[in-house]
C-alpha cells in the first residue's frame, strides 16, 4: 500500500467515523453516495491497523460436528461460520467492528425512497476461487438457494419479504420487497447468505469455491478445515495469514490445554472457572467483549399462570440477576433488564424501572394477580446455555424468599431444542442476538414469528414493528423502537437474565485490531482480520 | 493300527471343531438379526427427530415437514425397517440425513473406523503383551513386593475414570509450558521447582491434540496417538494382567505342574510350556472383551484428545438424529462384539478340546 493511498484511507476513516455511517446511509447512497460508499468498502477493518503478512494460524473452536457441511443453508454454529463463511466467503454487505453495515461484494447500494426496492451494484473484477467472475447471476442463485417452498435453510424466514430478485445487467441486482425495510442491507450480511458461483442457475455450494480471503484446501467434518490464502482476494492487503487451520475441539479442557501446550494459537470460549489460571501464562492474552448474545427464560404467555402480566412481573422481580452474574458467570456477563436489545445496538434504550431483585415488589405483583403464593416449573438444561441449571437453582432460592415456589425440572441436553424449548411453558433459551432491532424483534417477538418463544402477540407492538420498518425518519424510528422496547420490558414474556460476554484467548503470536462484537470470533471473520504479531 | 486310529481321531476332532465353529457363527448371525431389531427400535424411540435437531432453533413447522418428507420419515416404521435390513444384507449402509459432501454412510464411517481400529491396535500391541508379561511375572513372584506393587499400581489405574487419567497425562505435558508461572512453582523452594521443571522437560513433548486426517502419514499418526494409547493402556492393563495372574496361579497348584516341577524344569518353562497353554481360554476371553472395549467404548478418550474415531461420530450422529449413521455405527459395534467373542470361543475350543464333548 502506498503512502498516499494510506493517507486517503485514514482521511476516509475519520470522515466516516464522524458521520456515523449508519445514520444517513440512505441519503448518502441516493446522493453522492456511490463514491463514498466505494471508499467505505475499501476500508477493510484491518487496513487501519498494522498487520503483517504470512504465518500459519491454528484456531481451536468450541463447535464442529461430523454432520457439518459446506452448504450455507446449514451452518449451525461457529465452526462452519468461522471456517466457511468468514474464511471462504463474502456477502453483498458486511457488518464491521463498530456494528454498522457497509457494502462488501457490492460496490454500493441504493434504496428507493420508500425502502422497498434495493439495487446493489457489484464490484467489478471479483473472481471466485475457481476462476469464474462474479456476476449478478451468482448473487441471484445464492440468495434463491435459501428461498422457496422446498428450502430447509436456516435463513429462509429472514428472506420471506423478498418478492423478486432480478439482474440489471451483469453487475447489478435489484431486490423487490413485499414491504418497506430500511434494514434490508443488514439482512444480507447474514452468515447464511454468502455468494456462491452459479452453475446453470443453481448455486454451487459443494465445491467450496467462494470469493473470500481463503481457498478451501481440505475439510474433515467434525475434525478440521484447512484454508490457504487466496492470492487474488479483492480486499487490498488482506488476508494476513498464509494458512489457517480451524480445529473442532468441543471439550473445553482439551481446548485450553491445546492453547497452553502451544498446539493452537487461538481458542474460543475458554472455561470461565479456570480463566484465572489461563491468564497466568504470560504468552496468553484473553479477549472479552459484550456482544449481542443473551440468555433468556421465556414464559409462554398463553398458558396459565404466565398469561397474567402480574405473575410475569412478579417473576421478573423475583430473580437476583446480580447474584447470577457473580456466582454462575463469575462476572463475565452483565445483568439483563428484560430488553433483548444489547446497549450497543442502534436505537437501544434501557427501559425503566430496572428489573432488579425486589421481594417486596414481587409480592406486590403476586397480590395484584390475586395470588397468595405461586408454584411454577422451570425446565432447564445446560444445552440452553452453560450455567442454566446453576442459574435456575439460584432462582429457586431467590424466588422462595418472594413466596414463589420454583420447581427446577432438569431436562436432558439431548433434543432440548425439539422437546423443551417452545414446548414447556417456562424454560431456558439462548440468543446470539441480531444486528438490528427489527431483525431481533421480527425473529423472536413479533406475533406469529416462527421462533416467538414467548408466544407473545401484542397488537400495538406488531403495528409499531411494521411501521418502524418502513420509517426513514430516524427520530420517529427511534421513538417507535423505544416504545416497543418499553412494551416488551413491561408486558413481554421473556426474562432476559444476562448478556453474556464473548470470551476468547490467544497466544501472543497473534495480533488483531478492534474486535467486532456482532458475533463471536471477531464477527466470525478472525481468519481475515487477524495476523501474526 | 494306532496310525489309522489317530487319523480317525484327528478327523473327528476337526469335524467337531468345524461344527462347533459353524454353530457359533450361526448363533452370531441370529444375535445380529435380533440386535438389528433392537437398534432400529431404540433409534425409533429416541425423542426428537433429525429435522428438529439439525435445524435447532431454526426449526419451523414447515421446514421440519419438508425435511421429513424429503427423507421419507413420514412412512411407517415397519416398512423402513424392512428396507434398511434389505439394504444391509447387500452391504449398503444407506445415505446419511445430514447434507454433506459425502453421499454415503460407508464413506463417512470408513475413515473414522480406520482411526478407531488404528488406536485400538496400537493400544493392544502395547497393552496385551504388557499385561501377559506382568501377569506371568506377578504369578511367578506372587505375594512378593513386585506382585503387590504391580497390583496396587494397576488397580489404581483401573479405578480412575479414563477421562481423569487422560487429563492427568495432559497436565504433565501442558505443565512443561505453564509450571513456571503456577502458584505451586512460586510456593515451592527454588531448587525443587527447578527439579520439577527439569523432570517435566525430560518427558517428550507428546501432542495433546490427536487430530488426524486420512492424509496423515503412518508414523505421524502413531506419534499423535501416544497420549490416547497410553491412557487406554493404563485403563485396560489391570483387567488382563489380573486374569492372567489368577489363571496361572490356579493352574500352578494342579498335580501335573507339581510333576513338572519335580522333574526339575525351570519355573519359566513350567509356566510357558505347561501352565500357559491351559490358561489361554480365560485369558482369551478377557483379552477379547478388552479389545471390544477399545473399539466401542473409548468415546470419552476420543473427546478429550480430539481424536476423530467412530465413537465421536456416533455421538454426533445421535445428537443430530442422523439415523442411518447411528444405525450403521451400532451395527458395527455389535459385529465387533460378536466377532471378538467368536474368536475368543474358537481359541478356547482349540486350546481345550475337552469342550468339544459336553458331558
Amino acid at each position: 500500500m502506498s503512502n498516499s493511498e494510506r493517507m486517503i484511507r485514514t482521511i476516509a476513516a475519520a470522515v466516516l467515523g464522524a458521520r456515523q455511517s449508519r445514520r444517513n446511509f440512505l441519503q448518502r447512497a441516493l446522493g453522492a453516495g456511490m463514491t463514498l460508499a466505494a471508499a467505505e468498502a475499501l476500508l477493510a477493518p484491518g487496513a487501519q491497523a498494522a498487520g503483517r503478512q504470512g504465518g500459519f494460524a491454528r484456531l481451536g473452536l468450541a463447535h464442529g460436528s461430523s454432520t457439518d457441511s459446506l452448504d450455507p443453508a446449514g451452518y449451525p454454529d461457529s465452526f462452519t461460520q468461522t471456517a466457511f463463511w468468514g474464511g471462504l466467503s463474502n456477502n453483498l454487505t458486511e457488518v464491521v467492528a463498530d456494528g454498522s453495515v457497509r457494502p462488501e461484494l457490492a460496490e454500493s447500494y441504493e434504496a428507493s425512497t420508500d425502502a422497498s426496492t434495493y439495487i446493489f451494484r457489484l464490484r467489478r473484477g471479483v473472481t471466485f476461487h475457481n476462476g469464474k467472475e462474479l456476476t449478478a447471476e451468482d448473487v441471484i442463485a445464492s440468495i434463491r438457494h435459501h428461498m422457496g417452498e422446498q428450502s430447509n435453510s436456516a435463513a429462509k424466514s429472514i428472506l420471506v419479504s423478498i418478492l423478486d430478485i432480478k439482474a440489471d445487467g451483469p453487475h447489478a441486482v435489484v431486490f423487490t420487497l413485499s414491504a418497506p425495510d430500511a434494514d434490508f442491507p443488514y439482512i444480507l450480511s447474514d452468515m447464511h447468505l454468502p455468494i456462491m458461483p452459479s452453475q446453470d442457475g443453481v448455486a454451487d455450494w459443494v465445491s467450496g469455491a467462494r470469493t473470500g480471503p481463503f481457498v478451501l484446501e481440505s475439510f474433515e467434518p467434525g475434525v478440521s478445515a484447512k484454508l490457504r490464502r487466496n492470492p487474488d482476494y479483492f480486499k487490498d492487503g488482506l488476508p494476513y495469514f498464509d494458512e489457517v487451520e480451524v480445529l473442532a475441539i468441543p471439550d473445553v479442557v482439551a481446548r485450553m490445554n491445546a492453547l497452553n501446550a502451544g498446539e493452537v494459537d487461538f481458542i474460543a470460549r475458554p472455561d470461565i472457572r479456570t480463566l484465572d489460571l489461563l491468564t497466568r501464562n504470560p504468552n496468553v492474552e484473553v479477549v472479552e467483549l459484550t456482544g449481542y448474545g443473551h440468555y433468556t427464560l421465556p414464559m409462554n404467555v398463553t398458558v396459565a399462570p404466565f398469561d397474567n402480566v402480574h405473575v410475569r412481573k412478579a417473576l421478573k422481580y423475583a430473580i437476583d440477576r446480580e447474584e447470577i452474574v457473580r456466582k454462575v458467570f463469575f462476572g463475565h456477563a452483565s445483568p439483563g433488564n428484560d430488553n433483548p436489545i444489547a446497549p450497543s445496538v442502534k436505537f437501544a434504550i434501557d427501559p425503566a424501572p430496572i428489573h432488579s431483585y425486589d421481594p417486596d415488589k414481587a409480592r406486590e405483583h403476586l397480590r395484584l394477580a390475586g395470588l397468595d403464593s405461586l408454584t411454577v416449573d422451570l425446565s432447564v438444561a445446560n444445552a440452553a446455555f452453560e450455567g442454566a441449571i446453576d442459574a435456575a437453582l439460584l432462582i429457586r432460592e431467590s424466588a422462595a424468599r418472594c413466596g414463589i415456589t420454583v420447581n427446577v425440572v432438569r431436562e436432558p441436553d439431548d433434543a432440548y431444542w425439539g422437546n423443551v424449548w417452545m414446548a414447556k411453558p417456562w424454560c431456558a433459551s439462548y440468543w446470539s442476538g441480531r444486528a438490528t432491532i427489527d431483525w431481533m424483534f421480527s425473529t423472536a417477538y413479533a406475533g406469529g414469528a416462527a421462533w416467538n418463544e414467548t408466544f407473545w402477540d401484542h397488537p400495538r407492538f406488531n403495528e409499531l414493528l411494521a411501521a418502524a420498518r418502513g420509517e426513514l425518519d430516524e427520530t420517529k424510528r427511534a421513538a417507535m423502537y423505544a416504545e416497543m422496547q418499553q412494551l416488551l420490558h413491561d408486558d413481554g414474556g421473556a426474562i432476559v437474565v444476562v448478556f453474556n460476554n464473548y470470551l476468547m484467548a490467544h497466544s501472543k503470536r497473534l495480533g488483531h485490531g478492534v474486535v467486532a462484537a456482532n458475533w463471536e470470533n471477531d464477527g466470525m471473520k478472525i481468519a481475515e482480520r487477524w495476523w501474526m504479531a | 493300527m494306532s496310525g489309522t486310529g489317530e487319523a480317525e481321531g484327528e478327523t473327528r476332532y476337526q469335524r467337531g471343531v468345524a461344527t462347533t465353529i459353524l454353530s457359533r457363527i450361526g448363533l452370531g448371525l441370529l444375535t445380529l438379526f435380533l440386535v438389528s431389531i433392537v437398534i432400529f427400535s431404540a433409534v425409533e424411540m429416541l425423542p426428537g427427530d433429525f429435522a428438529k435437531a439439525i435445524l435447532g432453533q431454526s426449526a419451523t413447522p414447515e421446514t421440519v415437514a419438508a425435511f421429513q418428507k424429503e427423507l421419507g420419515l413420514d412412512r411407517p416404521a415397519a416398512i423402513r425397517y424392512g428396507e434398511w435390513l434389505g439394504r444391509i444384507l447387500v452391504g449398503d449402509l444407506g445415505q446419511p440425513f445430514a447434507r454433506g459432501s459425502r453421499q454415503n454412510v460407508a464413506e463417512i464411517i470408513a475413515p473414522r473406523l480406520y482411526n478407531t481400529i488404528f488406536l485400538a491396535a496400537l493400544t493392544a500391541c502395547v497393552a496385551v503383551p504388557l499385561a501377559l508379561l506382568l501377569g506371568i511375572l506377578t504369578a511367578l513372584h506372587r505375594n512378593g513386593f513386585f506382585d503387590r506393587a504391580m497390583n496396587g499400581v494397576t488397580l489404581v489405574a483401573i479405578s480412575l475414570p479414563e477421562f481423569f487419567v487422560a487429563y492427568l497425562l495432559m497436565f504433565v505435558i501442558v505443565s512443561r509450558g505453564t509450571f513456571e508461572y503456577s502458584a505451586t512453582a512460586q510456593a515451592l523452594p527454588e531448587w525443587l521447582s527447578a527439579a520439577i521443571l527439569w523432570a517435566l522437560n525430560a518427558v517428550p513433548k507428546f501432542p495433546v491434540l490427536s487430530t488426524v486426517s486420512p492424509a496423515t502419514p503412518f508414523w505421524e499418526q502413531v506419534w499423535k496417538c501416544v497420549m490416547p494409547a497410553t491412557t487406554l493402556t493404563l485403563v485396560i492393563v489391570a483387567h488382563m494382567m489380573r486374569m492372567t495372574r489368577a489363571s496361572i496361579i490356579n493352574l500352578l497348584s494342579s498335580p501335573y505342574i507339581e510333576t513338572a516341577k519335580l522333574k526339575g524344569i525351570s519355573p519359566w518353562r513350567v509356566i510357558l510350556a505347561h501352565a500357559l497353554p491351559n490358561a489361554w481360554s480365560p485369558i482369551a476371553q478377557v483379552v477379547s472383551f478388552n479389545l471390544a472395549y477399545l473399539i466401542v467404548g473409548v468415546v470419552v478418550v476420543e473427546v478429550v484428545f480430539v481424536y476423530p474415531g467412530i465413537g465421536q461420530l456416533m455421538v454426533d450422529a445421535v445428537r443430530s438424529r442422523d439415523v442411518p449413521v447411528v444405525q450403521a455405527c451400532a451395527l458395527i459395534f455389535a459385529v465387533t462384539y460378536i466377532l471378538l467373542n467368536l474368536i475368543a470361543d474358537i481359541v478356547t475350543i482349540v486350546t481345550n478340546p475337552r469342550l468339544l464333548y459336553p458331558k
